[in-house]
């Protein structure tokens, strides 16, 4: 890393746990190369502060290539920082500017207290998806795929929703802290396809009933979530669910 | 799986359904209120717009009408009220620096500013026009026999500051429909690749013409272009 040639001014938040209160701490980095990921320059900042004998912070990541959803970083303002399309992992430090100052947050919702520093508590999701995203039919030996002929477009659409990896921007970025959107992708990809249908009705009551539960704000289609989704999560995702939850609850 | 049997209306998707349905209701009373209105564009000394009064005033469907309309007024403040205060309290603590000029509309995301100025707006209306020729009594009657309501009209928006309290109403109103009209068929679950551009289009162009024609009553009667 000799050959860094950025200079940034980094403010993170600091917060010891859920019960203290947070504060942002300014830290310099010198020498960070452009190639380098945002979570790479973070191993780089820890790598100071333990030598200097600081407590390092903080953050979540796992798989560090787009697809775990772990990389909660609220960054000047965005989720993921400033591209679209990417998590934190993704982010590169090019996106940025040599003298820039760089505000990183955690998510910020009720439903996601803070652990420490930049970690959050996401199992608000877990909950929900344990309500129903999921399919409990016996599935036997796996059958001739052409028995049961999907369109082409729901087959897309299913998997388009499928791209959802949890990662909580929607929540994150929403001015209501609202979790429609990912909670839309889980109904959705279950909702289009055959084997999903079966438990469709239950399956959308009770996964919003744990939505609000969790105390997630009520969705007034700014259409911010859509833009900040790393995985292009869309709006029509959000319409199916209503009209789930509509027919949901003619029927039972 | 079992099914929990919680209220549809107490759901957060039940509130907005609410929303949406009663907000749509709404635009469906102001196609009408901007229709007669604009009969005062004739410049007929407002005949023809007494006699449109006369008729809405009269008619007993019409005057049904009028509370379910305050009930649906009522009902989409309340639910806007509610579906508020829960969403403040789902970010207890806020964001140093928050982006969100990067990812939406500003007026999308402050309905409930433009929606608390229509109301200012809507109880300085009503106490013009509405409490006169329902309760205190209109000032006579016009060539025709008829209740001179347009004498009221005349009267109010030759004051310079009326004018601009409607016009700056009427801009709440434009930018809370921008968002509104098209964000209640989504509520609705209306959105589809095919469809939703249109639906967009059309939300769009009558928030603004509905906007510009209101706007242009008070202008047009201050200006005289209106006798
Ligand atoms: C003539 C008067 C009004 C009309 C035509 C109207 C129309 C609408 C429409 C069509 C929506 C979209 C609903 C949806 O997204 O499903 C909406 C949303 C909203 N309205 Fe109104 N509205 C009016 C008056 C008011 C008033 C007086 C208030 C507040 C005191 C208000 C507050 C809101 C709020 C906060 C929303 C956002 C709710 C959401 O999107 O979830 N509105 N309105
Ligand atoms: S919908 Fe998009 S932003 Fe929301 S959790 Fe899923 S991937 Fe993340
Ligand atoms: S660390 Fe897995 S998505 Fe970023």
């Amino acid at each position: 890393m000799s050959h860094g040639n950025m200079n940034l001014t980094l403010k993170i938040w600091r917060q010891k746990s859920d019960k203290e209160k947070g504060k942002l701490v300014t830290y310099p980095v010198q020498d960070i190369s452009p190639d380098m990921s945002f979570l790479e320059m973070f191993d780089v900042l820890n790598e100071q502060l333990i030598t200097k004998g600081e407590e390092p912070i903080a953050f979540d990541h796992d798989c560090r290539e787009g697809i775990c959803g772990m990389c909660s970083m609220f960054i000047n303002g965005r989720p993921h920082g400033p591209k679209r399309g990417v998590t934190t992992c993704q982010l590169h430090m090019r996106s940025f500017k040599n003298g820039d100052t760089i505000v990183v947050e955690p998510w910020r919702a009720a439903a996601f207290p803070v652990i420490k520093d930049l970690t959050v508590d996401r199992s608000a999701f877990d909950r929900i998806i344990s309500k129903g995203g999921f399919i409990s039919v016996n599935t036997g030996n796996a059958q001739d795929a052409n028995n049961i002929p999907i369109p082409k477009t729901d087959a897309d659409a299913a998997f388009n929703a499928a791209a959802c990896i949890g990662c909580g921007a929607c929540v994150a970025t929403c001015k209501n802290s609202s979790a429609m959107l990912f909670v839309s992708a889980k109904i959705s990809q279950l909702a289009l396809l055959p084997q999903g249908k079966v438990e469709a009705t239950a399956r959308v009551k009770n996964m919003v009933a744990q939505m609000d539960e969790e105390g997630f704000g009520n969705c007034t289609n700014t259409g911010a979530c859509e833009i900040e989704c790393p995985k292009g999560i869309s709006l029509e995702n959000i319409a199916r669910m209503n009209r789930e939850f509509y027919v949901a609850n003619i029927k039972s | 799986m079992s099914s929990t049997s919680g209220k549809m209306m107490q759901s957060s998707i039940g509130k907005k359904l609410l929303m949406g349905l009663t907000g749509l209701f709404l635009v469906s009373f102001l196609i009408v209120h901007c229709l007669l209105n604009s009969f005062i564009f004739f410049n007929d000394g407002g005949l023809l717009f007494n006699q449109g009064a006369k008729f809405m005033a009269t008619n007993p469907i019409i005057r049904a009408m009028e509370y379910v309309l305050f009930l649906g007024l009522i009902i989409h403040m309340l639910q806007a009220l509610i579906l508020t205060m829960q969403n403040n309290k789902a970010r207890p603590v806020k964001y140093v620096m928050q982006g969100n000029e990067a990812n939406s509309k500003w007026y999308s995301r402050s309905m409930g500013l433009l929606g608390t100025l229509l109301l200012l707006f809507l109880i300085i209306h009503l106490a013009h026009f509405w409490v006169k020729s329902r309760f205190t009594g209109l000032p006579g009657e016009d060539a025709n026999g008829n209740e001179n309501l347009y004498a009221v009209m005349q009267d109010v928006f030759h004051i310079w500051w009326v004018v601009v309290i409607y016009v700056a109403g009427v801009i709440s109103l434009a930018y809370h429909l921008l968002h509104g009209f098209q964000s209640a068929f989504q509520t609705l679950g209306w959105n589809h690749p095919k469809y939703t551009p249109t639906i967009k289009k059309i939300g769009m162009f009558f928030s603004i013409i509905i906007s510009l024609i209101f706007a242009l009553m008070p202008i047009c009667i201050y200006f005289g272009c209106i006798k």
